[in-house]
């Protein structure tokens, strides 16, 4: 009982640096891009989808979601999503503000 | 009378006197918080977005060196204070006080790290004449001067998160020694750090990396 404990804790112990090593690593990428200094367009995207999946090791192995009830998941992650879709509605007007201002005295 | 259990036939989980979720209910209370900073944030970092893609031109104040790499540096500490904070909370379990105060002493040290680089950041680009309305680096017709407005807001939002889970967790490791608190805390005070962690890893690449200058 107490060496199979044992032997869970560094199974654990191990998953954790694990990931602690993922996050560093596509952190050391990210900033790779930015020396390189990489088209915007491009440099968006790829930082955007390697910030979710920071974001999403996180909250899956240090903050434990994935080992929870999966109701508690349904019940926090698709409001989020929700409420950053509706953020995102009016998020095209940016890209026209310059045309709908008053113009330049 | 007494209390249906959960998997009993016919009674559901969310008849009371069960905890649907199986977690304690202040680290229900803990996640329900950490959605709606976390929509507080998406806010913020979004409104930075929408003022930049509306500017004809947007401010690229950090030079590659010592900028971007002092930035990474601070990543680094938070990164580091989350794995830390993850062996307080399986010490705390375990009920190995020593262990606990060792590693949420460590936590707390990655915490207070990130917070020196950054405010000494701050004071470099006050010195330099950043202000939250006006912008000293120019502004072309057709641009907003809110670069400013959005890294002060952006990052001071997130610079007292980190203040505050500093203080949390010298509150915590002192009861956790004491015998006042139980592990419980200590896990739900780490829920709070990693989310912390968690939203730098959204401002560094969005303020930081997209706005890098090299050479």
């Amino acid at each position: 009982m107490s060496a199979n404990h044992a032997h869970e804790h560094t199974e654990n112990n191990r998953l954790y640096l694990t990931v602690w090593a993922a996050l560093l690593g596509m952190t050391v990428i990210e900033v790779i891009l930015a020396y390189i200094q990489l088209a915007t367009a491009p440099m968006l995207i790829i930082l955007m989808i390697l910030s979710l999946i920071k974001a999403s090791l996180i909250i899956a192995y240090f903050m434990h979601l994935r080992f929870e009830r999966v109701s508690l998941f349904w019940t926090l992650v698709p409001m989020w999503v929700l409420v950053i879709c509706l953020l995102f509605v009016f998020f095209p007007d940016s890209f026209r503000a310059f045309e709908l201002r008053f113009p330049l005295p | 009378m007494e209390r249906a259990g959960v998997g009993e036939v016919g009674v559901s989980a969310w008849d009371g006197g069960v905890a649907p979720y199986a977690i304690p209910s202040k680290k229900l209370g803990m996640w329900l918080f950490i959605v709606s900073d976390a929509i507080t944030f998406a806010a913020l970092l979004i409104a930075y977005s929408y003022v930049r893609v509306a500017s004809v031109e947007w401010p690229k104040p950090f030079h590659f060196s010592p900028s971007i790499i002092v930035a990474s540096v601070m990543t680094f500490c938070l990164l580091t204070s989350s794995i830390t904070m993850v062996m307080a909370v399986a010490a705390a379990k375990k009920g190995n006080i020593g262990s606990t105060m060792k590693w949420l002493g460590a936590t707390m040290a990655g915490g207070l790290a990130f917070i020196i680089l950054h405010a000494n950041e701050w004071m470099t680009l006050i010195e330099e004449g950043l202000r939250p309305f006006t912008n000293e680096f120019g502004t072309v017709p057709g641009s907003t001067p809110l670069f400013g407005a959005t890294f002060f807001a952006l990052t001071g939002l997130h610079m007292t998160h980190v203040t505050v889970g500093v203080v949390v967790l010298l509150v915590l490791a002192l009861g956790f020694k004491s015998g006042k608190y139980p592990a419980d805390y200590v896990e739900i005070g780490g829920l709070y750090w990693h989310f912390v962690d968690l939203v730098w890893m959204f401002i560094f690449p969005l303020v930081y990396l997209m706005s890098a200058v090299v050479g």
